[in-house]
């Protein structure tokens, strides 16, 4: 049960984030979360939405690319410690972290996206410990 | 002053007499002692007696840098490897280098043309002297060392890529002379004037090349260091630095006639042209024993005067460079051709074709940036995977042209696409005038 991201590549000029997001909202797409990855000269843009597919064939007929992946949404409990508790397990069964950055969702908790080496076997243990994960079906 | 008057100020007649009759031995040397040359001549139905002067270069044929790749390494030495006393080389079109082999004569005749550029451009026994070009198979450091040494000049072989040592021997040891790329010259300026150091300096004399350089550059370096500059000429498959220079009056560079046999041909239609007229620059090597070149075709556009220098010198001058007839780019005084780079970046899935190289100067060194669109296929939502394309770019770059490029990755589409044809070389320097 993961989440699917539209990353986007952009060139880090000014005004490209202003003009990829009025393409998407020209499109009529509800972004529920976004997040910039930044170097000196570009950046991704990793954005969640709930229309995914959409989003990413209009972003790639206006000549960008983009490209859809699976992060774990992991909904931290409301309490000191827990998302260190997240990553220590991840971390202990040795599974590579690649990013995480927090979601901008509704609902209890604090929303994160996590993406990993191995999405499978980091979600079974986040859910074993009791820690709830989000899938496509719970965006609103 | 003139280094060697009986050669730099012979009358047309005397050069034209001496070249006539070097041109026939070095004729008749390849002929006997180089299969490659032989069967070329013998190709044209030419035998070594038909070549009776200078009047007859025409009818031999020329030689290309494919003729080097094609008998890389010793295909077109003309002497037995025991009579071979060193190798140098630059980078050629493809993965393998122009290789320029040298007997013990040719480094002592080499010597000679440097002394004979270092004495026009002022320098003496007295002055002390820093080598700033590097050391190796490059023909720069040791091709000016020696030319130096047997000058009778204080050599310090610097050598490149530790500029702050440079300038503190310099004022030092009361450096009076420096032989470096005319670009490197106004980093060291810079980093002088930065560092308050500039009335520190004895400096009275450089003597740039390796790379073609404006008249603006001149009165920078003039103005700015309070010396005298001079421009060399070489290539590695002639020799290296020392076929020609300029003298006091900068009305041309003084080719080494007695050496190097010039002539003007039109690229398109491999004519040979009148004198004066603008075109190829194509060298005959007269006098080099290890591997003579006869008819190279450098590349280079220019003409050549051939009237008596104000200096006293007679030696033809090869006008300023206007271009070149190939797609060479020299940068930071190395050669770098595209298809190099094109060769390099296929190494690197999803970097080809949509790739741009741009290079410029800034604050007086070359950059060089090779940008690479990231389409779908290369792209990925991790940044330390589009840090990792970037660095195997640079390093498969590094490796194949030697210099350090800067790797800008771009939006799809991002770069200029033409018809047919992609252009994947933008020169935003203004080398040529």
């Amino acid at each position: 049960m993961f989440v699917k991201q539209l990353s986007v590549f952009l060139e880090n000029t000014e005004g490209r984030l202003d003009e990829v997001l009025k393409i998407l909202a020209q499109g009529g797409i509800d972004l529920l979360s976004a997040s910039l990855a930044d170097t000196m000269e570009y950046g991704v843009l990793r954005l969640i939405s709930k229309e995914p597919e959409k989003a990413k064939q209009i972003l790639k007929d206006a000549g960008f690319a983009a490209r859809i992946d699976d992060v774990i949404a992991v909904v931290v409990p409301d309490a000191v410690g827990s998302l260190a508790k997240v990553i220590g397990m991840i971390n202990a069964a040795d599974i590579n972290i690649s990013y995480i950055y927090g979601l901008s969702l509704d609902g209890e908790g604090a929303p994160i996206a996590i993406k990993t080496n191995d999405n499978e076997r980091a979600e079974k243990l986040i859910n074993a410990a009791g820690v709830k994960t989000l899938g496509m079906e719970d965006l609103q | 002053m003139i280094w060697n008057e009986a050669k730099e100020c012979m009358s047309r007649d005397e050069i034209e007499a001496l070249q006539s009759a070097r041109l026939v031995k070095v004729v008749n040397r390849v002929y006997h002692n180089v299969e490659y040359y032989r069967k070329k001549m013998q190709a044209v139905g030419l035998e070594p007696g038909d070549i009776k002067g200078i009047e007859d270069l025409d009818k031999l044929p020329y030689t290309t840098y494919a003729d080097l790749r094609d008998t890389y390494p010793f295909g077109l030495a003309a002497v037995p490897r025991s009579e071979m006393v060193r190798v140098h080389a630059s980078s050629g079109t493809t993965g393998k280098p122009k290789i320029a082999v040298y007997t013990r004569r040719d480094i002592d005749i080499w010597a000679e043309c440097v002394a004979r550029c270092l004495s026009m451009a002022g320098i003496t026994r007295d002055d002390i002297i820093q080598i700033g070009y590097g050391y190796g198979l490059f023909t720069g450091g040791l091709g000016a060392h020696y030319g130096a040494e047997y000058l009778g000049a204080l050599v310090l072989p610097m050598s490149t890529g530790n500029t702050q040592k440079l300038i503190d021997m310099m004022i030092d040891c009361d450096v009076t002379a420096i032989a470096c790329t005319p670009s490197y010259l106004l980093h060291v300026a810079e980093d002088l004037e930065k560092a308050g150091l500039i009335d520190k300096i004895k400096l009275k004399t450089a003597i740039c090349g390796a790379e073609p350089w404006t008249d603006e550059m001149r009165d920078q370096m003039e103005a700015r260091l309070h010396i005298k500059a001079h421009d060399i000429y070489g290539l590695t498959e002639m020799m290296g630095p020392g076929v020609a220079c300029d003298c006091e009056f900068h009305k041309g560079l003084h080719i080494w006639e007695d050496h190097f046999l010039p002539e003007i041909i039109d690229p398109a239609t491999l004519k040979q042209l009148p004198k004066g007229s603008d075109g190829e620059l194509v060298i005959t090597n007269l006098s080099k024993e290890g591997m003579p070149l006869i008819r190279y075709r450098t590349k280079d556009l220019t003409s050549i005067e051939y009237d008596k220098c104000e200096c006293g010198r007679t030696m033809a001058r090869i006008q300023r460079f206007k271009g070149r007839s190939d797609d060479m780019l020299i940068i930071r005084g190395v050669n770098v051709f595209p298809s190099q780079v094109e060769a390099a970046l296929l190494t690197v899935e999803g970097t080809t074709p949509h790739y741009m190289l741009v290079v410029d100067r800034v604050d007086n060194t070359d950059t060089l940036e090779v940008q690479v669109e990231v389409a779908e296929n290369v792209f990925t939502d991790e940044i330390k995977s589009l840090e990792k394309l970037s660095k195997a770019v640079h390093d498969k770059l590094k490796m194949a042209i030697g210099l350090n490029a800067k790797v800008k990755l771009v939006e799809p589409n991002g770069l200029e696409h033409f018809d047919g044809k992609s252009k994947h070389v933008t020169d935003k320097r203004k080398l040529y005038q």
